[in-house]
């Protein structure tokens, strides 16, 4: 199991330093220091074997987390409860930076001391954790809470505490997907994939039991084989504002669950039902490769005059509902080493040649779907003897559209309180569509 | 500590009141005032003591001093401050235990507590505190928590068990905390199971015999009914721990698995591994034409696809296991070749490992995308992945048949880009794909060769000249290919020097005409220059081959290489049984196996896939076959990167054979019987070679006496052996005892010591045979391999009687001076065989120089002058004889029974300075001059030789004569 963990600044000075087991001295604090940090070839790998001892590290902005160990540890796990600490830092303090490392020491080490024991993760919700430990000092709790604290520790329902209580009873449900893409420069479609996260952010009272459902391809296709069924209702309740068209179900790859989610019923039934820790939560996580909506197609062409001159076209089609608007459009030509000019036109835009990052960065505030839109560019290259052809890395793009590219839906979100006196009907829902560019590449 | 001071003006500056001031007290005096604080009677005063001390103790800084201030805060009511003087207890217990006796009241006080979180705080920090005495003290109240009405304090109590065990495995024994812990595995609350399952594994693993978890299909049922129920990490330590068990059948195996998949959906990506790792070695049971046995398969592929859309380093991780899970059953990832497409911004690590992975699923279905991935790979910016890309496209070529040729031509429009290390890898993929489709793609070689010189990385060099070598015969100008390898032959790695002798034996064999010289020059290069023991022994055995049957060398040499399989690179089958067992975990990111990282015994049991149950089906894996056509019929064979010796003889050293190859034919060395070295060679050659001049000093008749020009150095190594041996001399002088040159247990019963000698000016071997083996001995003969000198028997080795079973003879062999020459290595080395009526034997010896030192040595002194003079300075070596306690005069009477003799005596400054003469039997004259001192047991000698390779041999003899 973990055996140490330690915190860096990005000298290398150690912030924290935490050792849970006998095997692991001081000495690992510097050898870690050494060889990774100060390393003077960038280090190739996130586990590191230093003289038996394994080092398994990640980097937050210029802060170092290092877990260190001596053990065949479950190296999956490492990593999973690194970012996990990560996330409670950030939900306890913000940003992890090194002067919120610094003014919060004796919490962070509180926490380490919690959700760390000799080594073994344990409950690590920040729903939890907060309601025992605080940055404001501990209050003494009665006899009842501290009970509660402990069976939400421990319990079943270790991400959300009884008893809370709302006024309005009200949900959001985020679609977040990020289309990715790899298109040849002939237009064809190298590999496509949506990821997606279905947030939630959730102001209920008491013990919500709810139920999520969405336009899946085998749920759709069982109901239409046993007829319609008391989710059929729940249609109308939150339709969704597709953008492509009008599928009826689409085919999900692969799914993975908030630990909230019964995974044993959504295996039998595929329902998705559970209690939701209070405020936010990704409840999902999805993968799509059939049928996505490219949102955007590149069309480049890279023409080479001679040996110091580059003619580049680049047009881009929008490939939507023309009543829907796509953002933050921003495409980045990758420009050779030995550029010395760039001319560019463009139709609609800015589109500017920056030299440090050796692109064309052309950006477009906002685009209708069905558009068209093109940039010009004359690249001129300093004669080199440099025998390397340049790499041709691709064109790349970033967008930000109110739709689901992959076309989920979300058919219902049913909440029931069996307590206390509050109805599906009461209760508040929003649900927003995000599709947003993730790798967007057409090579040219 | 920089950044404490800096932040100290934050302070000043009066900024908020954080925790970072506490970092900032780095004067000195400080711990003295500290101490004042941490006595203080305000709270707030103590509570920021305690957190400057912490803050000291983070830094690095002793602190251990205040150790009694600190735990006089112990006491408290405020449960931060209690924490924060815990967490300094931790550190320096160890370094004070007398003192963190005080603390244990506070601790059992605190078990006690009425709020559960401060019993477990207490009892969890206990259990950190590594002091004996402490331990004592511990066992009551961890055993009240062990039963605790409090599940947090039963959670936590669960794993102080396992830290316990740590410092006293007896202790925890005896107290028989084992067995409550045990009990705790049907405990109500999910969390107390799962880290009770924790607890357990990890006291398991250090008494790998014992039947500590004692799973059972009952405790199972438990463990998979707290799976449904506890946290995240909670699933992790069942899932590990179900791993370890084997269900008693197929039925069994597939319930397991239908209640673990619903794991596969869990957003941990460790939770998933932990699974799929399960599923892995249970699947190893189920019979393949189950149906649920192909459901499982399906069901597989996603969750393990969706872990490369975490993040970076989980990514690695899962593609390390990914890698290992396409080795076990490449049928559950062979349609999703494309998410293992590198994309731009990856890692680098991320980048080699799904590269790595996208050459394992190449397939005829999959490999025209394939191709082109790796051909935009090969054009990328770091050099390493550049690398990997183009040897991944070789691979290709090798794994898919049908797509070799696009392969080559791409490789070739790589090796038109002229980067150099593109174009070194490049050439050596090609050789592989030579060796998997010989006679078809040669067309390429020229375009090859045009790269000749930029080729820098032995690899590449040593690729370059196999090909060379092995279509040496369509390549018209490949001996000046080769010889321009040869200039700098003792600066290349041995791998290439390798290479570059089967190449040119090769060579000679296919073009005997032309390069006789070239052959000879890199035998004496390998045999005689070096010092690297494999290409001695490589060289010798094709100097031996060729002069012995070269038809036999042929077959050797050219022998039908068997063709490379299709995989390369596979972890060995055991190995990869023992790594899906450690799905998930660090042995599968190293693939290594934990012994091999993990100190100690903990963990280092060898796990295995179970065997599949049912009837009397065989337990290979059951893939094989139910992938279709493509999976392989036999498991393929591993290349290993170092081939075994007889690989090496079949120069297949840089991709040895899949089969062990055929061995050499050893007829071709018992063949000649009486003729054992003889000049076989003139067969190959033809009577017009046999006769020409080079030939002679190599191959053909010997020549009388060693050429005068013996241009390298000795290298010195075994020379030492015979140290101790003196010179052969009549009229008492000293003669080297004998030694066992050849052990019974090599030579089937037959033992051969001996000693060389010189008696009234013949040179005589003396030996002694015993016969060791339970048979008669009979028809001996002798030979010798040529020689430095040109030693040769005068005569037959003379063994009249028949040698009975422990029989012993002495026999002295005349020896002359007129053999075939050769160098050795070291000079005066001698190859022997001999021959009786069981088979033919070879050893070598070492014979004393001064044996051929003649009787007519003493030279004029004006010619010695002279020749002093004559002989360039370079060729003058010095030597130091150390603790030599005779006087000049006794030296040199003693040496003159050596034939060395003294001609003139000197005396400088109390300094005698004796010049000798030796004449060796090949008319060699070596000059020296010694240098003796009174009361110095040190002499210096000097020695001038024109063949100054001869000294060091000398200069031995000097040492063995004077001493003995």
């Amino acid at each position: 199991m973990i055996g140490g963990l330690f915190i860096y600044n990005h000298k290398g000075e150690v912030l924290i330093s935490r050792v849970y087991r006998d095997d692991i001295g001081r000495n690992a604090v510097d050898a870690f220091r050494v060889n990774v940090i100060h390393a003077r070839q960038q280090v190739r790998s996130p586990v590191t074997n230093i003289a038996r001892t394994s080092f398994f590290h990640v980097k937050r902005s210029n802060i170092w987390l290092a877990a260190v160990t001596k053990q065949n540890v479950n190296a999956a796990m490492v990593f999973e409860f690194l970012y996990k600490m990560c996330d409670v830092m950030t939900a306890y303090f913000g940003k992890i930076s090194e002067e919120n490392i610094k003014n919060n020491f004796v919490l962070i080490y509180e926490l380490l001391d919690e959700i760390l024991d000799f080594g073994y993760p344990q409950n690590s919700e920040t729903g939890a954790l907060k309601t025992f430990i605080t940055q404001t000092g501990i209050k003494s709790q009665s006899k009842e809470e501290q009970s509660q604290i402990t069976s939400q520790v421990t319990g079943q329902i270790g991400w959300r505490r009884e008893g809370i209580k709302y006024r309005r009873n009200e949900l959001f449900l985020d679609v977040l997907e990020s289309v990715n893409l790899l298109m040849s420069p002939q237009g064809q479609v190298l590999s496509a994939h949506v990821s997606g996260r279905v947030v939630m952010k959730s102001y209920l009272s008491g013990m919500p039991e709810c139920k999520f459902g969405m336009n899946d391809k085998i749920v759709i296709d069982k109901q239409g084989k046993g007829g319609a069924s008391e989710e059929a209702a729940g249609k109308s309740d939150l339709g969704g504002s597709g953008g492509g068209g009008g599928k009826q179900s689409i085919a999900i790859d692969d799914c993975t669950f908030h630990q909230c989610v019964r995974l044993s019923k959504f295996d039998a039934e595929r329902s998705i039902s559970f209690i939701p820790p209070d405020g936010e939560c990704e409840l999902m996580r999805y993968r799509t490769t059939k049928d996505i909506i490219l949102p955007f197609r590149v069309i480049p062409l890279v023409r080479e005059v001679g040996r110091t001159k580059l003619e580049v076209k680049v047009v881009i089609k929008s490939n939507f509902k023309p009543s829907l608007l796509a953002q933050k459009i921003e495409v980045r030509i990758p420009t050779p080493l030995n550029t010395s000019g760039v001319q560019v036109i463009c139709m609609k835009g800015k589109a500017k040649y920056k030299a440090s990052e050796n692109a064309i960065v052309w950006k477009i505030k906002r685009m209708a779907g069905m558009k068209e839109s093109q940039i010009s560019a004359e690249i001129e290259l300093l004669p080199t003897n440099d025998k390397k052809k340049w790499a041709r890395p691709p064109i790349s793009m970033n967008f930000e559209v109110p739709f689901a590219p992959s076309g989920l839906k979300v058919r219902y979100l049913k909440v029931f309180e069996p307590k206390l006196n509050y109805s599906d009907h009461d209760v508040i829902k929003w649900v927003r569509y995000i599709g947003r560019s993730g790798i967007y590449e057409t090579r040219c | 500590m920089e950044w404490a001071n800096q932040l100290c003006e934050n302070r000043q500056f009066g900024s908020k009141m954080t925790d970072s001031k506490y970092f900032t007290t780095t004067k000195k005096g400080e711990i003295f005032e500290l101490k004042a604080e941490l006595n203080s009677d305000k709270k707030e005063k103590k509570k920021e003591a305690v957190k400057k001390v912490i803050a000291s103790m983070t830094v690095g800084k002793d602190v251990s001093a205040l150790f009694p201030d600190v735990v006089n805060c112990m006491q408290t009511d405020n449960l931060e401050l209690k924490k924060l003087v815990y967490l300094y207890l931790m550190n320096y217990a160890k370094s004070q235990p007398d003192m963190a006796i005080m603390a244990v009241n506070t601790f059992v006080k605190d078990c006690e507590d009425a709020n559960p979180l401060i019993r477990a705080l207490a009892v969890r920090t206990m259990g950190c505190i590594r002091v004996d005495k402490i331990t004592e003290y511990l066992c009551e109240p961890l055993r009240k928590c062990l039963k605790d009405e409090d599940p947090y304090v039963r959670k936590t109590a669960a794993v102080c068990v396992a830290k316990l065990h740590d410092i006293n495995a007896q202790l925890v024994e005896d107290q028989g905390f084992l067995d409550t812990l045990k009990d705790l595995i049907s405990d109500s609350n999910p969390m107390v199971v799962a880290n009770a399952v924790a607890a357990l594994s990890e006291i398991a693993e250090s008494h790998p015999n014992s039947n500590l978890l004692d799973l059972n299909p009952q405790s199972i049922n438990k463990l998979l009914t707290a799976l449904n129920e506890c946290t995240e990490w909670g699933q992790i330590f069942i899932l590990d721990c179900l791993a370890n068990y084997t269900p008693r059948d197929d039925r069994e195996s597939q319930s397991i698995c239908e209640r673990v998949t619903p794991r596969l959906s869990h957003a941990n990506s460790a939770v998933v591994l932990s699974a799929v790792k399960v599923l892995m070695k249970f699947m190893e049971m189920l019979p393949k034409d189950l149906d649920y046995y192909s459901t499982l398969l399906k069901k597989l592929a996603p969750p393990l696809v969706t872990l490369l859309s975490a993040e970076p380093e989980l990514q690695y991780v899962a593609l390390r296991n990914i890698n290992l899970i396409v080795q076990k059953r490449p049928e559950i990832l062979k349609h999703e070749m494309k998410v293992f497409f590198v994309k731009y911004n990856d890692p680098i690590y991320v980048k080699l490992e799904k590269l790595d992975i996208m050459i394992r699923l190449a397939s005829q279905a999959n490999i025209a995308q394939v191709l082109a991935e790796l051909k935009e790979y090969a054009t990328e910016v770091d050099v390493d992945f550049v690398r990997k890309a183009v040897r991944a496209i070789g691979r290709c070529a090798i794994k898919v048949e049908q797509s070799a040729e696009r392969c080559v031509s791409t490789l070739l429009d790589l090796i038109q880009t002229k980067v150099n290390y593109v174009v070194q890898e490049a050439i050596v993929v090609i050789k592989d794909i030579f060796r998997k489709y010989p006679n078809k793609y040669e067309s390429v070689i020229a375009t090859l060769c045009e790269n000749l010189d930029s080729l820098d990385e032995p690899e590449a060099r040593a690729a370059m000249i196999w090909i060379v070598g092995e279509y040496a015969e369509r390549i018209d100008n490949a001996d000046e290919l080769l010889e321009s390898f040869l200039e700098g032959f003792h600066d290349e790695s041995t791998q290439v020097q390798l290479q570059l002798l089967t190449a040119i034996v090769k060579l000679f064999l296919k073009k005997p005409t032309e390069t006789q010289e070239l052959v000879q020059q890199v035998l004496s290069l390998a045999t005689q220059d070096s010092d690297n023991p494999d290409l001695r022994d490589r060289g010798y055995i094709y100097w031996r081959l060729l002069s012995t049957d070269p038809v036999a060398a042929k077959e050797v040499v050219l022998a039908e290489k068997p063709l490379i399989s299709e995989e390369t690179d596979l972890i060995e089958p055991t190995l990869l049984e023992e790594l899906i067992c450690h799905i998930g975990t660090l042995a599968s990111v190293y693939h290594k196996p934990p012994s091999a990282f993990v100190e100690g015994s903990r963990g280092v049991m060898h796990k295995r896939l179970p065997a599949r149950t049912g009837s009397g089906e065989s337990t290979e894996s059951p893939d094989v076959g139910a992938a279709g056509g493509s999976a392989p019929e036999a498991a393929p064979s591993i290349i290993p990167s170092q081939g075994d010796l007889l690989g090496d003889l079949l120069n297949l050293d840089m991709a040895p054979p899949t089969t062990s190859g055929p061995p050499p034919p050893s007829t071709g060395m018992q063949m000649g019987g009486m003729d054992l070295l003889g000049g076989g060679l003139d067969s190959l050659l033809g009577g017009d070679i046999g006769g020409s001049p080079a030939m002679g000093a190599g191959f053909g008749a010997a020549p009388a006496v060693m050429p005068a020009s013996l241009n390298a150095p000795v290298g010195g190594g075994l020379g030492d052996l015979f140290d101790l041996g003196g010179v052969g001399m009549p009229m008492g002088a000293y003669i080297p005892p004998k030694i066992v040159w050849l052990p019974a247990m090599k030579a089937k019963g037959l033992e051969i010591s001996g000693t060389f000698a010189r008696r009234a000016g013949v040179i005589q071997m003396e030996l002694i045979l015993t016969n060791k083996a339970m048979s008669v001995m009979t028809d001996f003969a002798i030979q010798f391999n040529r020689n430095s000198f040109g030693l040769a028997p005068a005569g037959p080795l003379q063994v009249l009687t028949p040698l009975g079973p422990n029989q012993t003879i002495e026999v002295s062999l005349p020896l002359s001076t007129v053999g075939p020459v050769m160098k050795m290595d070291p000079l005066n080395n001698l190859q022997v065989a001999v021959k009786n009526n069981i088979d033919v034997f070879y050893f070598s010896c070492q014979y004393p120089i001064s044996m051929l030192f003649v009787e007519d040595g003493k030279m004029e002194r004006q010619v010695f002058l002279a020749t002093w003079k004559d002989i360039p300075n370079d060729n003058e070596s010095q030597f130091q004889i150390k603790d030599c306690h005779l006087n000049s005069d006794a030296a040199s009477s003693k040496l003159q029974g050596s034939n060395i003799f003294t001609i003139a005596k000197r005396t400088v400054e109390g300094q005698d300075m004796l010049y000798m003469s030796i004449k060796l039997s090949n008319g060699i004259w070596v000059l020296a001059e010694l240098r003796v001192q009174a009361g110095n047991p040190n002499y210096t000698i000097s020695l001038k030789c024109r063949a100054p390779e001869v000294s060091q041999c000398v200069f031995q003899c000097y040492e063995a004569v004077l001493k003995n």
